[in-house]
């Protein structure tokens, strides 16, 4: 036997108290990665490289276009380095409950923007000489299991065909990764060209520029210079960081983090309350055999020490059951989420965020018995018989 | 002073304050235990046996006075001091076993072990040994609430010599246990005194206790009133 055997023991002595605060831990923790895990894929374009890019859109919102020939003259201003433009395709294969994350872009620009695009060179030339060509992100082509060569009837959900046809014929012709931008490889890409020949409307519209700058230093500047270069025309221009538009395009889903931080929150509370009365009263239970402890040559510190030991071990299994059902509940959302591809599983960073949250719960809810355990004079623990 | 005493009380007093009142248990009581003695304290309820047993283990504090343990001052030990003076010399046992409900007997057993450097295989060989010397090496395993209050005593008493300390303290041992466990539970007390030197102190209302200990001494309204050596 040693001390650590002593505090199972303890922690196993009433199975369905013990039960019931690890089902209310386990809930909190849940939450807290099934939440937590959005909540980062929303975010996963805050990256620095995301810093280093500017975004060009409508100033009434992002979904109304803006000319095409608007990326030419954001070329001219000063310090921009590369300009690319896309256009939200709203592509999805077979079944519209399955929408792609699919652009309409001009690929040899859009390669110059995002150099991270990994692709073999001769797919790469592939595509860049196939009108039909797309280039899909490895999520993408795993998911579907598609390959190169592969000819795909894709159909759109905002744009019909000039000539009556439901679906556009593609091709594929390069697969990318993009390793330290995860949220690209679940992308798709075609040709803006081939999108702008095939509209009943929406021709010569983009729906954001793209570009690099020679430094972040510049980015202010520029964003000044390029929304006062449209200032008082037919479409009025917002310019600011991809980070900053990813913040802005995850606010349209409502104020995320807030509800996440303010659901957890309340979840914490509630067990904080539930668990620290539960382990006062746990602890109280047991004032007889403390004083019996003690009375063996126990120190008080030691005492302190099992306390403490016992509700950090309640909370750390019921939060590595929390998290452990988390990372499988996210991974059955993220197949029906495609939209977010690899960014979202519970990641090493949630997981430990949630360890850190665990030992701060068994130490908060910890502390009050585990101080009376050490404060408690052995005399009045025996009590007289 | 000689180290042929255990315990040596120089004018101990012991007061509870209690609010705006004051009960005095002792005053200016002086005792002395030799080692190797078996002693009984008896006395009416609240005359302050259990006090005193308190006061001698080092789990309450004198109001005044000296506790002298092996030549050593013990009643100006620190909370920590005391903690690790207890587990090295004194074992203690109750009226009512106070044994862990989560434990076996065995794991009861090896509790005061775990506070020394003792490896794995020592705590086990000790524990064997004192279980054995209880006459319940067959229920190591078991569980206290899988055995009787005579045998739970006896467990008890393993945990109290495990360590192998020196001294004894027993309040009521015998009290919750019928008059021929009692005797089994008292003969073994007497083992221990007469083959393994421990000096015991019982506290009790038992007069049976008296043909089994070494002397008597009765306490009433803190003090001792007469002192009578037995056989
Ligand atoms: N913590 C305390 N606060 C106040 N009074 C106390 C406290 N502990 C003991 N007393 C008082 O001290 C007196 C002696 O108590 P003690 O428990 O030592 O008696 P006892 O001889 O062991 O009695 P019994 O035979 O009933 O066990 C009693 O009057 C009791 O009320
Ligand atoms: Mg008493």
């Amino acid at each position: 036997m040693n001390q650590a055997l002593l505090v199972a023991k303890n922690l196993g002595r009433r199975k369905l108290r013990t039960s019931l605060m690890l089902v209310a831990i386990f809930i909190a923790f849940f939450l807290y990665g099934f939440l937590e895990c959005f909540n980062r894929a929303f975010h996963a374009g805050d990256n620095a490289s995301a810093a280093e890019r500017l975004i060009t859109v409508n100033r009434i919102n992002f979904t109304m276009p803006l000319p095409v020939n608007y990326a030419e003259r954001i070329r001219q201003v000063q310090g921009v380095k590369a300009v690319t433009y896309q256009s939200w395709f709203g592509g999805y294969f077979q079944d519209t409950r399955e929408p792609l994350f699919m652009m309409a872009v001009q690929p040899d620009t859009y390669l110059d923007v995002y150099p991270n695009l990994q692709m073999p060179p001769e797919q790469r030339r592939a595509w860049l000489a196939t009108r039909t060509g797309l280039a899909i992100g490895r999520t993408v082509a795993d998911k579907y299991h598609w390959k190169v060569g592969d000819h795909l009837p894709i159909a759109s959900n905002i744009y019909s065909r000039k000539d009556g046809a439901k679906a556009w014929e593609f091709e594929v012709s390069a697969v990318f990764a993009a390793p330290d931008d995860p949220q690209r490889d679940s992308l798709v890409l075609m040709h803006h060209d081939y999108f702008d020949e095939g509209v009943t409307f929406g021709r010569d519209q983009i729906n954001m520029a793209i570009m690099t700058t020679a430094s972040p230093t510049l980015n202010d500047q520029i964003e000044k210079a390029i929304d006062s270069l449209f200032a008082n025309s037919e479409a009025e221009t917002t310019t600011d960081t991809a980070a900053a538009f990813n913040r802005a395009f995850a606010a349209q889903f409502g104020n995320i983090a807030l509800i996440i931080t303010l659901v957890v929150a309340t979840a914490f509370a509630a067990i904080l309350m539930i668990v620290g009365n539960t382990m006062v009263m746990a602890v109280r239970e047991r004032t007889r055999e403390i004083g019996v402890l003690k009375t063996l040559g126990f120190s008080g510190s030691t005492i302190l020490a099992q306390i403490l030991s016992e509700s950090l071990l309640l909370a750390l299994l019921g939060a590595l059951l929390g998290l452990g059902a988390a990372a499988g509940a996210v991974s059955v959302a993220s197949r029906f989420l495609s939209g977010f591809g690899s960014n979202l599983h519970v990641s090493t960073a949630v997981f430990l965020g949630g360890i850190g949250w665990a030992v701060l719960l068994g130490l908060v809810t910890g502390a009050i018995p585990a101080w009376t355990g050490m404060r408690l004079r052995i005399a009045a623990a025996l009590g007289r018989h | 002073m000689s180290d042929a005493f255990s315990f040596q009380l120089r004018k101990v007093s012991k007061r509870f304050v209690k609010g705006k009142e004051t009960i005095t248990i002792f005053e200016g009581l002086d005792l002395d235990i030799p080692a190797g003695d078996f002693v009984a304290i008896m006395g009416p309820s609240g005359s302050g046996k259990t006090t005193l047993l308190n006061l001698l283990g080092g789990i309450d504090h004198v109001t005044s006075g000296e506790i002298v343990f092996d030549g050593q001052r013990v009643d100006s030990l620190s909370e920590g001091q005391l903690s690790a003076w207890r587990a090295a010399n004194v074992g203690f046992i109750f009226q009512f076993y106070n044994l862990m409900p989560v434990l076996t007997a065995a794991q009861n057993v090896e509790l005061p072990l775990l506070l020394t450097t003792l490896g794995r295989k020592e705590r086990r060989r000790n524990v064997a040994t004192a279980l054995e010397l209880v006459g319940l090496a067959d229920r190591a395993g078991h569980y206290p609430r899988e055995m009787s209050g005579g045998q739970q005593q006896r467990v008890a008493i393993a945990r109290a010599i495990v360590s192998d300390p020196q001294v004894l303290l027993c309040d009521e041992p015998t009290g919750d246990l019928d008059r021929a466990t009692a005797d089994e539970v008292l003969a073994l007390l007497q083992l221990l005194n007469r083959e393994h030197g421990k000096t015991v102190v019982v506290v009790t209302h038992d007069p049976e206790v008296t043909r089994y200990t070494k002397r008597t001494l009765h306490l009433n309204k803190g003090v001792f009133v007469e002192r009578t050596a037995l056989a």
